[in-house]
């Protein structure tokens, strides 16, 4: 192991300095989201707002990271500017191996720039420049200059938000290194906040492995495993995007506001369609060989005589079903389109596209004005969102910067609350059926990611509320688990606990290899109780009318089911996150 | 005798997993740096991926510009390594024309041996090993 503690860059904005920390609890929390639970305790304000200058913005690796094949990803905690409460959001790109080989197993960033800055950091480096001359640089274009300013190819990883992030919108995500985003519940408009524009972590050393035969030996294994299985078939040849047609067959793929669970036609936005027809390439996160980055292509006439620029854009399931199948967009150019401006833009592609999805359904009932709206909103109408999204990331007038904060604060305002696909956050593309619809909308990140709520779903047509919160409760905390290692979630297949205790036995972990369903629950627990201290009440939320208007493919949704499985759930969550006992 | 090449730059994806190969299996090293090979875009992840890596020149100025032999030069090209000459004194990575020796911080350097053992991690079939024409002894004694 490299270390049975936890060694913590913390950097203070204001003050321009940094401390390296030291923190035990290696053996309770692990790494990831234990780790990142547990300095949100120690830096965090639960009591004060998120964009108080004093709030931490986190960064999280764990004890595998970059140890084995897909220990690839981070985990990003902080106080979310779309509810005001404790959350995370997970990403992957060069982010976790930069931090190992940047020595540090969390980065705190807390405090607030006098201007627009960028930091630097590393092991052996730490610098804040300002970058003020990049205030309402799109994601991309600050990425080229960011590239001319920290040097270190190949061994950094850049972080950088849009105008979004600046414009304090509620979802605003952090690019990462390009085609990876902490996407989900505002991790940009928190480092907006911050006046950071920029985060370039280096990762500029090395370390002593493991002097034994079992390390190498397992590598091989897993490495075998993960690249000769399904997993690679599934994640690296079509990718995600292969669940456009099933789902959609399934009566499960949301259509125009939710207003459909499937359609006769699909267009080009199926996996095959997008394969055949718009894939240029693969990536990779950095220690993953499977690479399940697609990236397609656009390509635009600029001016006459066959001049055109062309554009890499990522495509994976999730984004086609926010800017495709939820707005009706059927064109793979157009969808291409629109991901590459939710990029630009640095927006949350899943929250964008359901806020202008619930944004069209509303200006069709006249609840929402064309002047509101500026351009005319239309299922299928590629152009006007194109111009839509841009509004939106720029808050560009009293509608835009509402409907920035989040759907169902703008349908709070305007009305329009029975048709706002929001589930805590607005949805993830997998209209399942009722498990899934109330592990989202409850869930601790409102992330499909969460439990495999969606996958329950498709095998389940019984209706045991016991049975399936159980399933949730139970495959939260083992999910806790994996991602304190940090695993991606795309391996839960291959690390199940056998091999995760030989894993982390291998590398010297030998207390959390026999001790992962204590660590998981202390995680989740952790989680939960933060989450708790910063304000949730599953009691509250409310599961939006248009979730009793779906049908599946188990037929019409049944009300009362899943108002049982809420009520049952958000005891279940209530007892986890009460307050520990002295 | 043969040679690594990353002939097939084109198909990379970025996972590093051939840089960590080495990095594990020659040197012992949890690392993306200490390695032969290393992994870098050409400009932004958009523009693709590049490799550094030794070419095999022959003779291989590194080894010429070596004060202690601890790099010489291999029979067909590319350098033999014999760490425990090294004075860490950097001159090899500056005579290297393709920058594919990395200096650590304390100046060890890292250099490809040619062994090959990253081929079998790259899951695109980017590297291969390939014969290289050893020279005769005319060609030597030249």
């Amino acid at each position: 192991m490299i270390r049975d503690f936890f060694r913590v860059h913390v950097v203070d904005l204001a003050s321009g300095k940094m401390n390296v920390t030291v923190h035990e609890g290696r053996d309770q929390y692990s790494g990831g989201g234990g780790l990142a639970a547990m300095l949100y305790r120690e830096y965090g304000h639960p009591d004060r707002p998120w964009d108080d200058p004093d709030q931490p913005l986190i960064f999280a690796i764990g004890p595998l990271t970059g140890y084995f094949p897909l220990m690839s990803k981070t985990v990003c905690a902080f106080k979310s500017p779309y509810h005001d409460q404790y959350t995370e959001s997970h990403a992957g790109g060069r982010s976790a191996l930069s931090m190992r080989f940047g020595d540090m197993d969390a980065l705190v960033v807390k405090g607030r720039a006098r201007r627009l800055s960028a930091l630097g950091v590393g092991a052996r480096h730490f610098e804040i420049r300002d970058v003020e001359f990049m205030r309402g640089r799109d994601t991309l274009s600050s990425g080229k200059i960011l590239r001319s300013m920290f040097p270190g190819s190949g061994r950094r990883s850049m972080l950088r938000i849009g105008p979004a992030g600046e414009n304090g919108c509620a979802y605003a995500c952090i690019n990462v290194d390009t085609f990876r985003h902490f996407g989900r519940m505002g991790a940009g408009g928190v480092m907006g906040s911050k006046n950071l524009k920029s985060i370039v972590i280096l990762g500029d050393r090395g370390f002593e492995l493991p002097d034994n035969k079992e390390y190498p030996k397992l590598f091989q294994k897993l490495y075998e495993q993960l690249t000769a299985t399904e997993i690679m078939n599934k994640y690296h040849g079509l990718g995600t995007a292969v669940n456009v047609a099933p789902l959609n067959e399934l009566k499960s793929l949301p259509w125009r506001n939710l207003q459909a669970t499937h359609d006769p036609d699909t267009g080009g936005i199926t996996g095959e369609r997008m394969a055949e027809e718009r894939l240029l390439r693969n990536a990779a996160c950095a220690g993953c060989p499977v690479g399940c980055i697609h990236i397609g292509y656009i390509r635009e006439q600029f001016k006459k005589n066959y001049q055109y620029r062309y554009r890499q854009v990522g495509y994976d399931y999730e984004l086609l079903f926010a800017v495709g199948s939820m707005l009706g967009v059927k064109d793979s150019f157009h969808a291409l389109q629109l991901m590459d401006t939710v990029e630009l833009m640095g927006l949350d592609v899943m929250s964008a596209g359901v806020a202008l999805a619930w944004a069209t359904e509303a200006l069709e009932k006249d609840i929402v004005t064309r002047e509101q709206t500026i351009v005319p909103l239309s299922f299928g109408d590629a152009a006007g969102y194109e111009k839509a999204i841009k509004y939106l990331g720029r808050a560009e007038n009293d509608f835009y910067a509402l409907l920035a904060k989040g759907t169902l604060k703008a349908a709070s305002v305007l009305g329009g609350m029975d048709f706002a696909c929001v589930l805590g956050q607005e949805m993830a593309g997998y209209a399942t059926g009722e498990v899934f619809f109330v592990a989202e909308a409850l869930g601790f990140r409102h992330a499909h990611l969460d439990t495999g709520g969606y996958s329950y779903d498709q095998k389940h047509e019984d209706q045991d509320v016991q049975q399936a919160v159980d399933f949730l409760v139970e495959d939260e905390k083992k999910r806790c688990f994996l991602t304190s290692m940090v695993s991606c979630l795309f391996a839960r297949g291959v690390y199940g606990d056998e091999m995760l205790a030989r894993a982390l036995e291998s590398v010297g972990y030998s207390s959390l290899a026999q001790t992962q369903d204590q660590v998981g629950e202390n995680i989740q627990r952790l989680r939960w109780r933060t989450r708790f201290e910063t304000g949730y009440d599953p009691d509250s939320v409310e599961i939006p009318k248009r979730y009793r208007e779906v049908t599946t493919w188990k037929g019409k949704v049944d009300p009362d089911y899943m108002t049982a499985l809420k009520t049952e759930y958000a005891k279940r969550i209530k007892e986890l996150g009460k307050p520990e006992e002295v | 005798m043969k040679k690594l090449s990353a002939a097939r730059m084109e198909q990379c994806i970025g996972c590093h997993s051939c840089s960590l190969a080495c990095a594990r299996l020659v040197h012992k090293q949890l690392s993306w740096n200490k390695a032969g090979i290393r992994i870098r875009s050409s400009g932004g992840m958009a523009a693709g991926f590049e490799a550094k890596l030794c070419l095999a020149c022959s003779p291989p100025p590194c080894a010429q510009a070596c004060p202690t032999g601890a790099l010489s030069p291999r029979r067909a090209g590319g350098v033999i390594q014999k760490r425990k000459l090294c004075i860490r004194c950097g001159k090899c990575a500056e005579a290297c024309p393709v920058d594919a020796i990395f200096l650590d911080h304390l100046v060890n350097p890292y250099v490809c041996l040619h062994c090959g053992r990253c081929v079998a991690y790259c899951p695109h079939d980017c590297l291969e090993m390939s014969e290289i024409k050893e020279p005769t002894r005319e060609e030597v004694a030249s």
